[in-house]
């Protein structure tokens, strides 16, 4: 029984130790903790990298191979995070923290886990409030900053908000089929009036969880007033998780009413991309210009859920891999410039060539992916993804999708232009910044490189899913 | 004459209460007012899932379950949004949210 859920288990017993850890070390601990923080995360994945297939629990937990897989993806990436956190818990204001923020981490990462593999709407809810209630504490880390007060407060609500939309369609579907189970749910649902309202509210509720327009008002005040860590943290690992959950739900329980809900997934993944594009080429901050660019990456990847499936489903991991692997590394390099600078704005970054050029290289890899271009492993997860969606026949939207890929292009490389090309008398000096945030890069580097060219990484997820 | 109260009646209250929560979370300005909102909406949900259970499915539990659960994760909720809202009075000296705007765009 207690095998079944043996992910869950090594990632608590991962969280108890980080706690005795944070007891036993004397301050200034930062620096130990980061190394068993990073240390326990290479064990929990090195235990679950071999992908199983369980239920517990009378069916309310079921964990399938290709959830399984995410799970060792998103440890991967929570590795990558506490790998880059470390600068950032080095300040004077913010390492006595240090022990927190892990624990934190690894709490919100367990929610994830149980979000995923549930069988049940009841562990659903509990697995989303346990990974959503310890993030509003990871964004008001910063608790001298007043926008990290003002993200928090932001992000809570917003979560609250979203929670209540989501309950209240659970309720109704609860009220109708009389069970929480997806297995027994799935049978029940036929697609009466009701039903549809309560599919609305329940994808409206995890769209905010997902940042989709119309429910992305929280995202670029709650990226921008968050630490970078952090921001990277909420901007790859728990969309991730919400996004496949999102998939894995609908697929199971509402399969029956793929007529009715097409549609709308139709117009919001258009809006979503579109809209996000907009807001993004005039943003001049990092950190806000990244939330809108991850609002517009979470439209592209719900293209893998309109397109359905297997194909869909492995498209829609293989995606999330390739865009942690970005993602993480151009937080890290906004993470290691706002430490060295205190800046985070566009401007600080031209003629980063100059003086950083490692660091300004590995961004404009990064950036690439993100856009798309070919040799790069944003390309082919986006080339997935598009067929995925257009074998349904969506078309229409798949062709409104690749010219918003184009607008991206333009706003992703306004950053490399300011890097390489635009002049500055007083660039960000030279600075080396510590060893955990190079591995950091060099792995996402790795990533973004091989990831593409490597095609058993897709067929893996093929054959999983 | 005798008054029954049907399921109907129930879902009358807890629909009002949802719907007051969604409109008093777009219209209000006091953060605590918000937070208010929405343990409204929260609160509502929870009757929905009593009512279903005890007047439809009597036979099994899993509605009284997921309103305890409900009710053990909003109080959680609610503690940590207090804790953020007093950080947030705590730095800004306001708490209405017009005045606490310093990101845009």
């Amino acid at each position: 029984m207690l095998i079944a859920i043996q992910a869950e288990i090594t990632l608590t017993a991962a969280l108890v130790l980080m706690l005795v850890a944070d007891l036993i070390f004397k301050e200034p601990n930062h620096k130990y903790l980061q190394a068993s923080a990073v240390i326990l995360m290479l064990i929990h994945t090195a235990l679950n990298i071999v992908p199983t297939d369980t239920e517990a629990f009378g069916g309310m937990y079921h964990s399938s191979m290709i959830s399984s897989v995410m799970k060792t993806i998103l440890s991967t990436g929570t590795l990558l995070v506490f790998m880059q956190a470390g600068q950032w818990l080095e300040r004077e204001d913010t390492r006595h923290k240090a022990g927190e923020f892990y624990i934190i981490t690894l709490s919100t990462l367990l929610g994830m886990y149980f979000m995923m593999s549930a069988g049940s709407f009841i562990l659903f809810y509990v697995g989303l409030e346990l990974a959503s209630i310890p993030m509003a504490c990871l964004v008001t880390m910063d608790k001298k900053r007043h926008e990290s007060a003002e993200a928090g407060a932001k992000f809570i609500l917003n979560s609250m908000f979203s929670s209540g939309l989501m309950l209240y369609g659970m309720s109704l579907i609860y009220g109708t089929c009389g069970t929480t189970y997806f297995e027994d749910i799935t049978a029940a649902l036929t697609g009466t009036p009701l039903q549809i309202m309560a599919t609305v509210f329940f994808f409206a509720g995890l769209g905010f969880k997902l940042s989709l327009v119309p429910f992305h008002m929280w995202t670029p005040d709650t990226y921008q007033g968050a630490p970078a860590p952090v921001s990277g943290y909420l901007s790859v690992i728990s969309k991730g998780a919400a996004a496949f959950t999102l998939m894995s739900i609908i697929l199971k329980i509402f399969g029956n009413m793929t007529a009715q809900w097409n549609l709308l997934l139709s117009i919001v993944i258009v809006a979503t991309i579109t809209v996000a594009n907009l807001f993004a080429i005039k943003q001049t901050n990092l950190k806000r210009f990244m939330a809108y660019s991850s609002i517009s990456q979470a439209g592209y990847i719900m293209l893998a859920v309109l397109g359905g499936g297997a194909m869909g489903m492995s498209s829609l991991v293989y995606y999330i891999t390739v865009y942690i692997a970005a993602n993480l590394a151009i937080f890290a390099v906004i993470g290691t410039v706002e430490q060295y600078s205190g800046r985070v704005d566009r401007d600080a970054y031209n003629g980063l060539y100059k003086t950083n050029p490692k660091l300004a290289l590995v961004m404009t890899l990064a950036l690439f992916s993100l856009a798309g271009i070919p040799p790069f492993a944003g390309f082919f997860s986006k080339f997935f993804v598009f067929a995925s969606a257009f074998r349904e026949g969506h078309w229409i939207v798949v062709f409104i999708a690749l010219i918003n890929t184009i607008i991206s292009l333009y706003y992703y490389l306004l950053i490399v232009k300011a890097m390489y090309i635009t002049p500055n008398d007083s660039p960000v000096s030279t600075f080396r910044s510590p060893a955990f945030t190079r591995a950091c890069l060099l792995v996402c580097l790795a990533g973004i490189i091989l990831l593409g060219l490597c095609s058993g990484v897709y067929q893996l997820f093929t054959d999983l899913a | 004459m005798e008054l029954e109260i049907h399921v109907i009646h129930y879902l009358i209250l807890s629909t009002v209460m949802m719907f007051c929560g969604i409109y008093g979370f777009f219209t209000r300005k006091n953060l605590l007012a918000l937070l208010i909102s929405a343990e409204l909406m929260l609160n509502a949900t929870n009757i929905n899932f009593a009512v279903f259970n005890r007047y439809l499915f009597p036979g099994h539990l899993e509605g009284h379950f997921f309103s305890l659960f409900g009710i053990a994760i909003a109080a959680a909720e609610t503690a940590v949004a207090i804790a953020i809202i007093i950080n947030v009075y705590r730095s800004f000296n306001k708490i209405l949210t017009d005045d606490i705007s310093e990101m845009k765009g």
